[in-house]
């Protein structure tokens, strides 16, 4: 996945919370608070600030794949981490070992509606959410195999996330199609915390929005909903 | 000293050590009844969590370990008193600390059982523990959490049984007529038949000598791997190579305060004066001292190597508990942990009993501070940009906190009503054979006999109460 930051604004120029965010939540049924794909608004020199969005970096070197005890989280062969729930014992080694902060906890009974109710469990789209286990950003293989791009990529107004075969090095927002090896380098991509060895699968274009109109120093962005918790009988939320 | 008093001292440590085995007060039943309503509500929060999820805790997603694990890590601490007293002490031929060596060993191998339960209560899915069996991965370093702290429980446990044996059969002898069935079976098979020859008493010593020596890489691993679950991940505070070293010590340093509170305990509860005397405080709080030194030289090491170059992250981590969040906490354990237990070793006029006893509990509720301190602090330390989120435990945790310190009590004190707390027969022994031997028998080849048995008393023990 490559993140393009000079097309991300944060959503301001919708006056919507981030549509990436907002379409994880409702394809995944992503209950109330996690946000796999994450915004975040870290500061930049001189007053301004940056919109990240961050979803699990699936990293190559990954730390909580390492540290599992059961092996519930692993990597598949086409190199994506995910979460088989049904095995995972919630003991949460893997969130201490997550520099990403990328990792979220079922601490009670996660909000289900009906419609991931009917689903079928799988480790790909982990729906419907199972109390006591870890859940986070899946890469959505499931929607891979079907030709199509992940919730995110597809929400996103400002085609800012690409995604793609880094072995075919080929990748897409839905709009266009780059050379992965070409738009990195010229673009002068970078990963998050790239000291760590972690060797992340996402990677980034610096940058602040610019390519969409944004000014450096409007900060903030809207807060994300969860809009269809609604309809989830019986269920509980928590803080971050 | 003459024989005659040296026996009636022989008399009155066998009487001391025994007599909870076969008296029981009033008192003592209301001490377990108020520990079992303390148990039974920690039951009772943890049948809440249980049924409502994590989610009763104080933890969430930016604070994931709190209260359970560090209570873990307490624990799994304080079990080093065992292996301290009984194995690195006798390795050193160290003798002043017999007499507590029993209660350092019950603590080992209490503490174990009680903080073992720990990662149990923590864990999201209790009920898929078997997991850990079916699809166990030995590079987890949780896994090497379950096997050490098993092999430490079953190595303790064996440690503790064997200078038992002696014990077991002292009291299977000194059993009355009169004594319920079950006892006399109970301390007949513990005995394994123990009569004293000398071949059983060099297969005892070899045992005991091969123990004492496996026991301690056995207990310095333990603390290592334990520390190892935070130092194996990426957060700053615990990304640190000092971890397992710093846990070990740190595992000595409240062992020893709890084997001094708890034999301050017994003493009174037993009337041991004779006993555990000022020898044993002093040497005891000297370890103490010596081991918040050690601690000292630790948090130095720690702390300038980090603070020197000051890191983003160390940045936020040496505010937070320092001058922030958690400096209370950790300006208590540094002074109320580390200073004053030393001021008071060092000054003669507070190195008396009830001095020691003041160190031991200051350590040991600091130990359990800088537990916090380290989960805690190591998880507030914002990864992204978000702001760091604070932690407090709830009622649940505090509960189940204090059910298990209960526990604790409770099981010790159910064993000091089965097993003798004072190694009779080793403590008899540092007397000096020539002292308290009774006169050899008439057969030369027959075991020497080294504890005074006047038949008339016998009837005492396992009389019905």
């Amino acid at each position: 996945m490559i993140i393009d930051l000079r097309r991300c604004d944060g959503c301001q120029s919708q006056n919507k919370p981030p549509l990436c965010t907002a379409a994880c939540i409702e394809g995944h049924f992503v209950p109330d608070p996690m946000q796999w794909i994450e915004v975040y608004e870290p500061d930049l020199h001189g007053g301004g600030s940056q919109f990240v969005p961050t979803p699990c970096q699936q990293c190559q070197n990954a730390p909580c794949t390492n540290v599992c005890p059961v092996g519930a989280t692993f990597a598949t062969p086409e190199g994506v981490v995910l979460i088989d729930q049904e095995r995972c014992i919630g003991c949460r080694i893997c969130m201490a070992a997550c520099p990403y902060d990328r990792r979220f906890f079922n601490w009670g009974d996660p909000p289900v509606p009906p419609e991931a109710m009917a689903m079928k469990y799988m480790p790909e789209h982990q729906t419907p959410a199972i109390k006591g286990t870890v859940m986070k950003c899946d890469f959505c293989p499931d929607m891979a195999g079907a030709g199509r791009l992940p919730y995110c990529a597809q929400a996103c107004p400002n085609h800012a996330i690409y995604y793609g075969d880094l072995e075919e090095g080929i990748a897409t927002n839905g709009d266009q199609v780059v050379d992965v090896n070409h738009f990195l380098a010229a673009n002068a991509a970078y990963r998050l915390k790239e000291e760590l060895g972690t060797e992340p699968r996402v990677f980034y274009i610096p940058g602040y929005g610019q390519k969409v109109g944004r000014s450096p120093f409007k900060r903030g962005r809207l807060a994300t909903i969860w809009p269809w918790k609604k309809v989830a009988k019986g269920s509980e939320t928590w803080t971050r | 000293m003459d024989a005659v008093t040296d026996r009636a001292w022989g008399v009155r440590l066998e009487d001391r050590a025994l007599a909870p085995l076969s008296k029981t007060s009033w008192r003592y039943w209301v001490w377990i009844a108020s520990l079992l309503v303390v148990i039974g509500w920690a039951l009772f929060a943890y049948s809440y969590q249980l049924r409502h999820g994590l989610i009763v805790t104080g933890m969430r997603d930016r604070i994931s370990w709190g209260m359970y694990i560090l209570t873990f890590v307490f624990f799994i601490g304080i079990s080093h008193a065992g292996t301290l007293l009984s194995a690195i002490l006798r390795v050193f031929k160290a003798r002043w600390q017999l007499s507590v060596t029993r209660m350092a060993e019950f603590i080992t191998v209490v503490a174990l059982m009680v903080g073992g339960l720990f990662p149990l209560i923590d864990m999201g899915r209790p009920d898929r523990i078997l997991n850990l069996v079916w699809y166990g991965r030995w590079q987890s370093p949780l896994m090497w959490d379950v096997f050490a702290v098993l092999t430490y429980l079953c190595g303790s446990t064996i440690y503790l049984y064997l200078p038992l044996i002696p014990d077991f059969a002292l009291c299977r002898d000194r059993l009355g007529p009169w004594a319920p069935a079950w006892k006399r079976w109970f301390f007949t098979a513990a005995a394994a038949g123990w009569t004293g020859t000398p071949r059983q008493r060099k297969a005892l010593d070899r045992a005991m000598t091969v123990m004492m020596i496996v026991i301690i890489p056995v207990a310095v691993s333990v603390h290592t791997v334990i520390s190892w679950i935070f130092a194996m991940t990426l957060r700053v505070p615990f990304n640190s190579t000092v971890f397992g070293a710093y846990f070990v010590a740190g595992a000595i340093f409240s062992g020893v305060a709890a084997i001094i509170l708890l034999m301050a305990v017994l003493r009174k509860l037993m009337h041991l004066e004779e006993f555990i005397t000022i020898t044993q405080f002093r040497a005891l709080g000297f370890v103490l001292g010596g081991m918040a030194l050690v601690m000292v030289y630790f948090n130095l090491s720690e702390y300038v190597t980090s603070g020197y170059k000051m890191e983003a992250g160390v940045a936020f981590h040496f505010h937070d508990i320092m001058t922030g969040y958690l400096a209370p906490l950790f300006w208590f354990y540094i002074v109320g942990g580390l200073f004053v237990p030393v001021l008071i070793m060092a000054l003669p006029w507070t190195r008396n009993i009830r001095g020691i006893v003041v160190a031991a509990g200051l350590v040991l509720a600091a130990m359990w501070i800088e537990r916090y301190l380290i989960v805690v602090s190591g998880f507030r330390v914002p990864l992204m940009a978000y702001s760091a989120r604070p932690y407090a435990p709830s009622w649940v945790e505090w509960s189940i906190f204090g059910g298990a310190a209960a526990l604790f009590l409770l099981i010790i004190s159910v064993f000091a009503k089965v097993f003798p707390m004072i190694s009779v027969w080793e403590v008899m022994e540092h007397r000096g054979p020539e002292e308290v031997e009774v006169p050899a028998p008439a057969t030369v080849t027959a075991p020497p006999r080294r504890v005074p048995v006047p038949v008339a008393r016998s009837v005492e023990t396992g009389s019905p109460q």
